[in-house]
């Protein structure tokens, strides 16, 4: 058994060494952006907060326009690097239902970083009916509810291609080939200069598509740093309890032989 | 019971009106262990260790949980964005679930092997069963509480399985459901039920702990204990080889909390419940796959929840099917090799539960719901009456000295590590 225990310490450890190789990839916005090489990977992988801003934009900009992203508040974009007055700037930008008042009206104010980020649609039945019958999913926790979440996602924002002759592409389907089935109601979102970013990175398809992907990974899991830094120290203690253990027990067995 | 044996007087004061000292000295100090039980004796303790953090990361969970159908979800990723670590208690919850039930598991092939079943210890046996079918309870009442589109599937297609029962059937169904289908009624009585299982669980434990100290722990060669030179005192010596296996666990259960939370989990789960939408593969948790493809291996339905539940019941009556007096497959040469058998059969059985139920799959299933249920109806009766097993040593410290004089292929039989 302890020989098991120490192969499964020892993988542990050489993933840990392996790790640093996928930070290389943490310029995401890289065109050639090879599959599942993220900033996020691995043990000490982090979120490149640059790109968390773009992929925002993105979001903003290209997706709210169909999908809402109800598990996130103004609030929480303090993790993509913006400071209390931008936020607020940020949240300012968007109108949200309060009330009832005074007189039990509803009413209409400045959204608040406390607030959500509104949805576009009042509920399913509007999102069905301003896309052709298709549910836009919520994209909040996408990035875990689809299995290789973030290749996947990357994969399908650039998987739009013409149809093979032998596929018939129904009126408001379109044809992608990350897709499963490949026929989906969403027409392509990224043409390649959708959005101008302000830190001139390279706003191609690619690119565009890398950047909205890191976005979705931190919205489905935005305590994944602090997840991961923590898991390194208790991985660190738990070894040396391990190893300690191991003697302690040693030593008190050393009478017995 | 003599309350002299403490030197600190508020604790001879305690014990000598409430024994809780002399319990616990009983346990760990007079409590005489082989001393050659091997690291498969340690999955006991992390079993009851699993059993705490389950209920601890599990009442915390409660806290901060809403069991209606319109919030459930929400309030689980409200723990997982809004309660300070509660992303943490979470992935605890669900992945000490898992690792609880490998403990288990492998606790279980344990006492399989080394036939820890046997006389005097049936009784305790029989116990650990009940408890793995609590555990199975408690395990599949969790997994719909998120209200996923797993968990809501899952609960309709395993609930369904009772409307198979003849004239009843339906009217059972209603009754689990609080309703017409899986809906809120559903989920506030799974909560409820999920809340309390763990608990018995806990009280079950303690009975099979009071049998396990009837007789002592079984052994790897399986015979008794002959007198003090075969045994040590349970503490320090096990309570430290314990803490070691602790150590390892905790360790393992880290890496998976930290690094790959969801590995063991369902990416559907994380989409919200849909009775509209049903999933392209319906599949339970990976500890109930072997069980779900020996439900789906009879083309009957009736038949497959009963084959499903006889795989357990089979289980409680082991003592009496394998009647070889010879405990420890260590001496049962043509055991052993259909010990090894089962337990691929067993893992062959999971991997047929996660595919889909067409073509060879469905043949394959069969193949190895037959074989799982031979093994233990013809193969062990057989194997009691016809095997050749090998002589058993005279005690347990007799192989140990022998191994030591001269070095040769019974090494095996010195004291575990
Ligand atoms: C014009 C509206 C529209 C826009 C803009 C749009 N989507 Fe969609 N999206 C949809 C619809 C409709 C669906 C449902 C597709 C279906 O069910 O076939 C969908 C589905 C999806 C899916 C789920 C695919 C799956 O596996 O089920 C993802 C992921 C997604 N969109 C991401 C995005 C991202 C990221 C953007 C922004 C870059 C975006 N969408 C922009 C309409 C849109
Ligand atoms: C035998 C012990 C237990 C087992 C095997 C077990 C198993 C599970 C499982 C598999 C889940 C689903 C995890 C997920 O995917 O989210 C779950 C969820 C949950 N459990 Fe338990 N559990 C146990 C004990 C307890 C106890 C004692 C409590 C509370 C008193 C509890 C409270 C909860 C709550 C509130 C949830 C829903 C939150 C969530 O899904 O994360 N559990 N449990």
């Amino acid at each position: 058994m302890f020989i098991r225990s120490k192969l499964c310490l020892v993988s542990l450890v050489i993933g840990m060494l392996c790790a640093p190789s996928q930070l290389i990839a943490a310029g995401g916005a890289d065109v050639n952006l090879e599959k599942g090489k993220w900033s996020f990977s691995g043990p000490f992988g982090f979120f490149d907060k640059a790109a968390l801003q773009r992929g925002f934009q993105v979001y903003r900009e290209v997706c709210a326009g169909c999908h809402g992203i109800d598990y996130l508040a103004f609030r929480n974009l303090g993790d993509l690097g913006y400071n209390a007055a931008e936020i607020k700037a940020i949240a300012a930008e968007y109108e949200v239902m309060d009330g009832p008042d005074d007189d039990g009206e509803m009413f209409m104010r400045p959204a608040r970083p406390a607030d959500q980020i509104p949805n576009p649609y009042r509920n399913d039945n509007e999102a069905r009916a301003n896309n052709n019958g298709a549910l836009p999913p919520d994209l909040s926790l996408i990035a875990k509810a689809r299995a290789n979440g973030p290749d996947y996602l990357y994969s399908l924002m650039i998987g739009y291609e013409d149809a093979p002759e032998t596929t018939e592409v129904p009126d408001g389907m379109y044809y992608n080939n990350a897709y499963p089935g490949h026929l989906i109601a969403m027409p392509q979102p990224i043409y390649g200069d959708d959005v101008e970013y302000s830190d001139g990175a390279p706003t191609t398809t690619a690119g565009i598509a890398s950047d909205v992907t890191n976005f979705l990974m931190w919205a489905a899991e935005p305590k994944m740093e602090v997840r991961k830094r923590i898991g390194v120290a208790a991985v660190f203690f738990l070894s040396i309890f391990v190893i300690m253990s191991y003697f302690a027990k040693r030593r008190v067995w050393a009478d017995l032989h | 019971m003599s309350a002299e044996k403490f030197s600190n007087p508020v604790v001879r004061w305690i014990d000598h009106r409430l024994p809780v000292f002399s319990m616990l000295d009983h346990t760990a100090n007079d409590y005489p262990t082989p001393k050659n039980l091997n690291y498969m004796w340690n999955f006991g303790s992390l079993a009851g260790l699993s059993l705490v953090i389950m209920i601890v990361t599990g009442i915390v969970l409660a806290m901060n949980y809403t069991a209606h159908v319109d919030h459930a979800f929400e309030s689980v990723e409200r723990i997982m964005r809004d309660v300070n670590h509660g992303w943490l208690i979470r992935y605890i919850h669900m992945n000490a679930a898992s690792f609880f039930f490998i403990v288990v598991y492998i606790h279980i092939f344990r006492g399989l092997y080394y036939g820890s079943y046997k006389a005097p210890r049936e009784l305790l046996w029989i116990l650990g069963v009940v408890i793995f079918l609590l555990m199975m309870a408690t395990a599949f009442m969790g997994y719909v509480l998120p209200w996923g589109q797993m968990s809501f599937w899952g609960a309709t297609v395993i609930t369904n399985l009772f409307s198979a029962i003849p004239f009843v059937g339906e009217s059972i169904v209603t009754f689990l459901w609080g309703g017409f289908s899986v809906d809120n009624p559903t989920l506030n009585r799974f909560f409820s039920l999920h809340y309390l299982m763990p608990f018995l669980i806990a009280g079950v434990v303690v009975l099979h702990i009071v049998a396990l100290h009837r007789f002592g722990s079984n052994n790897p060669i399986g015979i008794d204990a002959k007198g003090p030179q075969d045994t040590i005192s349970f503490h320090p010596y096990y309570t430290i080889k314990d803490m070691f296996g602790v150590a390892v666990f905790l360790l393992l259960l880290a890496g998976a909390v930290f690094f790959f939370p969801n590995a063991m989990g369902h990416p559907d789960n994380y989409i919200p419940a849909n009775p509209m939408q049903t999933p392209a593969h319906i599949v339970p948790e990976w500890y109930f796959l072997p069980f779900y493809a020996i439900l789906r291996a009879v083309p009957d339905k009736l038949g497959g929840v009963l084959l499903m539940f006889s795989a357990i019941l089979v289980l409680f009556i082991l003592p009496w099917l394998d009647r070889s007096p010879i405990r420890s497959a260590r001496f049962r040469p043509v055991f052993r090799i259909f010990f090894w058998l089962l337990f691929v059969d067993c893992i062959a059985l999971g991997y047929l539960g996660a595919k889909p139920a067409e073509g060879i799959y469905v043949v394959l299933s069969r193949v190895t719901t037959a074989w799982y249920f031979m093994h233990f109806l013809i193969i062990l009766p057989l194997l009691s009456v016809f095997e050749t097993t090998k002589p058993l040593p005279k005690s347990i410290s007799e192989p140990v000295l022998s191994a030591r004089s001269h070095n040769t292929g019974v090494g095996q039989m010195a004291p575990a590590e």
